[in-house]
């Protein structure tokens, strides 16, 4: 009886302990971004400066819009969005389709050299892509490329990760499966769009969801190859403005909100698919 | 007979067009440029030039020797290394038991703390120079903690304190995803060992010693990697906070080819410090390779 009565007591002190540590520690991953809003909301840059040290700063009090329409006012701000929207979609969806494709055809076909082209596969995913930066720079400004959308899209397709993860799982349907459809006729484009794809749902959204991470935040090429705003993305237009003096305290985090903002809402409504795709780049 | 015709079918043949895009792209973009980096390495190649391009053997890479920048890169990667990667494994690791309580609301925590990782490196660079302020939030945190004793810094203008202000910054903005992992590979161990040590009569810190940590070798093995090759490529958040100073204080391997390779546009120099810069991401990558092995065949 007494024993009972004090492991409840335990537990229930491991549990409101939990909770403190749990709820002080969600407080430090949310104060910078809480911080980040708030600050974005006070109209008034001299408030903002006198109250960045101290807790009123996290009350916008008058709270306003005005620091997102001067977003929009001092640059084509929504050419930035247009870039990045464009940019990160085009790639992803495209290195849908190609990654997807090429695994299809490591995984489902018996030919010479395959298990060769898996392991040179394999072994371009230690590649990072800081070690050929500088010779794609090179390459690209030969092909005229610099400054526009394609240098932004078209060298980020294929990705030998990607590709791994496709393979992985097309590795495990069934033969009996496409044996059918190719004995109603079926041509083994059909079998690829109608079966293969369909069935790897959760594939599909994990690479999406990796692929648009890295590409809307990516930061070190588009800086190297975009000049002016008309083909920026939104990290290269950030940082530039976050380069010019006098800061505008209020207007730099309405921009950051804006860019925060969409990505934070898709995080939390595809939490679930997220966190599986992260635990999937885990297990090698 | 039947078989023969649809094992015909899977060959090279008709794996060609799957395989043509994918292929074409990865040669190009990623095959090409990194072979053309160990050959530029051995050239005098500029961005834009007018002279034609000489072999000049293994100059860059004597240049190197003597380049102190390349070397305050290097020697900040180590310090970055030896300093962030455990703090963060072990935050992780910590984070991750916390959240894999058999209690309510661990989602809600989870996705809290990932949170910062899915906000973009920039955008996390340029609130925390505002809160790294002589004014801001974390002087007067400080301040307040010490009972007035700390006195304010300029985190990012402050030779000492520079570098670590952004190995803080980016713990906090990075360890949500290791937090993931080890959450993934904690879910993993089967729950009859906890509840065979339990009967034997093994204390909470008996079971972490004793199944948790043996249990966790592989994922534990790829946590350091990886946070050490993401150590390696350290470059948003200096290039945004400070471009390397104050004083070459938070100048970085990656920073040094951007700026030899792009803005002084040396890309044959460039391609030389690429080379040495892959050749230790590789050592990284084998030395997993090595230990992951180990394991496997342990277990």
């Amino acid at each position: 009886m007494t024993a009972e009565r004090s492991r409840k007591k335990l537990e229930l002190i491991d549990k409101s302990v939990s909770y403190t540590l749990m709820i002080l520690l969600a407080l430090f991953f949310l104060f910078p971004l809480i911080y980040m809003i708030s600050t974005s909301l006070n109209p008034d840059e001299l408030d903002i400066l006198k109250r960045m040290g101290s807790i009123r700063t996290f009350i916008p009090s008058p709270a306003s819009l005005k620091n997102y329409s001067d977003v929009f006012e001092r640059m084509p701000f929504g050419r930035f969005v247009f870039n990045s929207v464009l940019i990160v979609s085009s790639t992803v969806l495209a290195g849908l389709l190609v990654n997807s494709m090429m695994a299809f055809g490591l995984a489902r076909f018996t030919f010479r050299g395959r298990g060769l082209l898996v392991s040179i596969i394999v072994a371009l995913m230690i590649i990072p892509f800081e070690t050929i930066a500088v010779p794609l720079l090179l390459m690209t400004n030969k092909f005229g490329w610099l400054d526009s959308y394609h240098v932004q899209i078209i060298p980020f397709i294929a990705n030998p990760f990607y590709i791994f993860l496709f393979y992985q799982f097309f590795l495990s349907f069934p033969k009996a499966l496409e044996e059918a459809a190719l004995i109603d006729g079926a041509s083994w484009f059909k079998i690829y769009w109608k079966i293969a794809l369909p069935l790897s749902k959760p594939v599909l959204s994990s690479v999406a969801i990796l692929h648009f991470l890295t590409q809307w935040g990516f930061f070190l090429w588009p800086l190297m190859v975009t000049r002016g705003f008309e083909y920026r993305p939104l990290p290269v237009a950030m940082q530039v403005f976050f380069g010019q003096y006098p800061r505008d305290w209020g207007d730099i985090m309405a921009f950051a909100t804006m860019m925060t903002a969409p990505v934070l809402i898709l995080f939390v409504i595809l939490q679930g698919q997220y966190v599986k795709s992260v635990s999937q780049t885990g297990i090698k | 007979m039947a078989k023969m015709y649809y094992e015909k079918k899977r060959s090279f043949k008709y794996a060609f067009i799957f395989l043509l895009p994918g292929l074409a792209l990865l040669i190009t973009f990623i095959i090409i440029p990194f072979l053309s980096a160990f050959y530029l390495s051995f050239t005098n190649q500029r961005l834009i030039t007018r002279l034609p391009t000489k072999f000049i053997g293994l100059a860059n890479y004597k240049k190197m020797l003597g380049d102190d920048l390349f070397w305050k890169g290097l020697a900040n990667i180590f310090k970055f290394v030896v300093i962030v990667v455990p703090f963060q494994t072990v935050f992780a690791l910590a984070l991750a038991l916390l959240v894999n309580k058999r209690i309510n609301f661990t989602k809600f925590f989870r996705t809290v703390y990932f949170m910062p990782t899915v906000t973009t490196m920039v955008v996390v660079a340029v609130v925390w120079t505002f809160l790294y302020n002589p004014e801001g939030l974390i002087n007067l945190f400080l301040q307040k903690i010490s009972f007035g004793a700390w006195q304010p810094v300029d985190f990012i203008k402050n030779e000492n304190w520079a570098f670590p202000a952004i190995m803080f910054m980016s713990i906090w903005q990075g360890v949500g995803f290791q937090m993931l992992i080890f959450l993934a590979g904690l879910q993993e161990i089967p729950i009859s060992l906890y509840e065979a040590a339990t009967i034997d009569g093994a204390n909470n810190w008996q079971k972490f010693r004793r199944i948790t940590l043996p249990q966790l070798r592989n994922t534990t093995a790829f946590v350091i990697i990886s946070t050490t090759i993401l150590a390696f490529r350290l470059f948003d958040q200096v290039k945004v906070m400070t471009d390397g100073g104050p004083n070459g204080a938070t100048y970085t391997v990656v920073l040094h080819i951007f700026n030899m390779g792009f803005r002084r546009q040396y890309i044959g120099y460039a391609s030389a410090l690429t080379v040495v810069f892959f050749l230790l991401v590789l050592a990284i990558s084998i030395v997993q390779r090595f230990v992951l092995r180990e394991e496997r065949e342990v277990s």
